[in-house]
């Protein structure tokens, strides 16, 4: 693919807002999980939330949209100067040359959580002030970030799990290539709620622990929220320095709904893929942050994945430690946690992991290390076996 | 500036309620049947195993008829295609059992239910079912969906140069989410695209940017069925093939942005 341009970048999550607060945590090796003391839930695990998410209030014209998702959608857009940024570029480009692309998993289905503890006594029904399409419907971060703007181009949200928001850049690039955008708002939100606080304990995927990517001992993850946005535009000659997504791969295990594939074929065919599309060898990746979740299936598939391809050579970790595993958001977070590696030249540790699982023959990284990366690779795996993988690199 | 989407139609599937295949649709589409209102019939899915067949969900068992009637249509392998879909809402009825249990003392889900809530689970079950390792698109943009995931697979097409399936669907909620998203039955339309044209080749479409209205369906029935559920944003399209007729028509997508597709016959 031509490469395209990050003309601007934000990312938030339990390690604080904004790009500030996320290079200072991922450089100390400081994590934001804290035991899970969310709404009413009752289980023992850990989580990463958010702070003042819900003290945002979003403008009284899309009221219909406030949910725990479209506040924090809200909050990410307005971190970093990014929602400036898209100003600028609706002022350059207009209103309809613009799209929008958002990954989540279950954009504000808290919002139905909460409304069936209101339903009618008598008919059942469930609340008038509860509001689907603005607040549960997968799409609504997405015509909530249209409507924010007053975008009148296209909009999409992509949903397949916890690959969502890395499957966004590779949509958009594809409208950038064909022109029929200018630029692109790419991104993902996910925000706790009960379905997957209580979905992934009941197929035993959390962990009572903080999760510990690819330890020896791990045995799950530690369910994170976040938002995370990248601001996409093609340009023909970028200035030293700056962020570009240079490939993308995509891929399907066809395998198990909740399992990855044994050997990561998947995850391997979607490395590949984004290699060939942005014409690198898996040579040219200076840094890899891992999907590692935590859980003893992902990071033992996914290692046996990325070493098949890169042996040991390339240094790795998983940053879901530090911010959880962050679901539908976990691919723009990641993606934009490259970008800081590649901008300030450092590669993140691995908080939790203590003692990394033999079996697995890859480069590690338990501790932050300064060097310079040029290139760096994310993957993001979900439900369901879908694989995304993308390349970063850093613009000479 | 923005390169033309175009992309050749091999294979189509359809269904809906009382539109129970694409051959059955294009009878009524061309006007040599009534259309008669019935509610959805979704065939037992052969290509899974049995125990995963009686299991298998209303969702599941719509995107396999309808992805596997395009794919057959078109004589497609359908191991090798990539595939797109969208939906305006994920499977309701699962969806609403996970609510209502959580609003309850007894919050231990079940895990099938909750591998089954994501927006890609039919997308995930078509992968299990067909091996297809290729990339697997899963959009949702409410009442825009099949626009939407329109887009995305002519963009796929067009650069990748790879036949691309769009799977298209929706499927109804009970109350009481019902009454918050009306969507009456499942209904879905899949449409094989291929990047060149072939002796398969039934129609070529080519997508722009637009703000023109779209036209009513003259059948009443038809044209409820059009505005009620998300995905049959598309029946004017399928008119158009159904009757083998060009021309240009404009679906409706995200306001003021439509969809104005021109129709080639081949």
């Amino acid at each position: 693919m031509t490469p395209l341009l990050l003309s601007a970048y934000t990312a938030t999550t339990c390690l604080g807002r904004g790009l500030d607060a996320t290079r200072e945590a991922l450089r100390s090796g400081r994590s934001g999980l804290v035991p899970c003391a969310f709404e009413t839930v009752q289980l023992d695990t850990w989580m990463g939330e958010v702070a003042a998410v819900d003290a945002q209030k979003l403008p009284k014209s899309l009221a219909d949209y406030d949910c725990r998702n479209n506040r924090l959608t809200q909050m990410g857009l307005e971190t970093d100067g990014f929602a400036e940024r898209v100003r600028e570029a609706i002022a350059r480009y207009g209103k309809t040359r613009v799209g929008i692309f958002l990954g989540t998993s279950t954009a504000g289905i808290l919002q139905t959580e909460l409304a069936y503890r209101r339903r009618d006594p008598e008919s059942g029904a469930l609340p008038d002030d509860f509001h689907y399409r603005t607040t549960h419907n997968s799409f609504s971060l997405a015509e909530f970030t249209r409507d924010y703007f007053g975008l009148e181009g296209m909009a999409m949200a992509i949903s397949t799990a916890c690959s969502s928001s890395a499957k966004v850049f590779a949509a958009a690039a594809r409208q950038l290539e064909l022109g029929s955008i200018d630029a692109a708002i790419v991104g993902g939100v996910d925000t706790l709620c009960l379905t997957t606080l209580y979905g992934f304990a009941s197929l035993q995927l959390t962990s009572a622990q903080p999760c510990r990517p690819y330890d020896a001992t791990r045995n799950g993850i530690s369910i994170g929220e976040g938002a995370a946005f990248a601001l996409l535009e093609r340009c023909n000659q970028p200035a030293a320095g700056s962020i570009l997504l240079l490939g993308t791969g995509e891929s399907s295990d066809a395998y198990h709904m909740s399992s990855p594939h044994p050997e990561g074929l998947g995850a391997r065919m979607a490395m590949e893929a984004a290699l060939r599309s942005a014409g690198l060898s898996a040579g040219d990746i200076d840094y890899i942050n891992l999907h590692g979740t935590s859980t003893p299936a992902n990071d033992a598939a996914e290692g046996k994945a990325v070493s098949a391809l890169f042996a040991n050579r390339v240094p790795c970790s998983s940053t879901k430690g530090a911010t959880g595993h962050t679901l539908g958001a976990a691919g723009a977070v990641e993606a934009i946690i490259c970008a800081l590696t590649l901008t300030d030249g450092f590669m993140p540790g691995s908080p939790g992991t203590e003692n990394v699982d033999p079996a697995i023959t890859v480069d590690y990284l338990l501790k932050s290390r300064d060097g310079t990366v040029l290139q760096a690779l994310t993957n993001s795996f979900g439900f369901g076996g879908s694989n995304c993988s993308l390349i970063l690199g850093v613009a000479p | 500036m923005s390169r033309p989407l175009t992309a050749w139609i091999e294979g189509i599937g359809f269904l809906a309620p009382g539109l129970p295949d694409w051959p059955t649709a294009r009878a009524v589409l061309r006007g040599e049947q009534a259309y008669e209102n019935a509610p959805s019939v979704l065939p037992a899915p052969s290509i899974l195993p049995p125990a995963e067949r009686r299991r298998a969900s209303r969702v599941v068992k719509l995107t396999l008829a309808i992805g596997l009637e395009a794919a057959a249509h078109a004589g497609a392998d359908v191991a090798t295609l990539a595939t797109v879909f969208s939906a305006s809402g994920a499977d309701g009825h699962n969806c609403h059992a996970l609510c209502e249990q959580l609003a309850t003392d007894d919050r231990q889900i079940s895990p099938t239910r909750f591998h089954n809530s994501v927006h890609n689970a039919a997308a995930g079950y078509w992968g299990i079912a067909t091996g297809a390792m290729a990339p697997c698109q899963v959009i949702c943009a409410y009442d825009a969906s099949f626009g939407a995931g329109l887009i995305d697979a002519l963009g796929q097409v067009v650069l990748d140069r790879q036949p691309t399936l769009l799977i298209a669907y929706d499927s109804e909620y009970p109350e009481p989410l019902f009454a918050k998203r009306p969507v009456p039955d499942v209904a879905g339309v899949a449409l094989l695209l291929t990047p060149e044209r072939s002796e398969r080749s039934l129609a070529s479409i080519t997508f722009r940017p637009d703000t023109t209205a779209a036209e009513p369906l003259t059948d009443a029935a038809l044209e409820a069925l059009r505005v009620s559920i998300p995905a049959l944003r598309a029946l004017p399209l399928l008119q158009k093939l159904a009757r083998c007729e060009g021309g240009k028509i404009c679906l409706d997508y995200l306001p003021p942005m439509q969809l104005s597709i021109d129709i080639e016959c081949c």
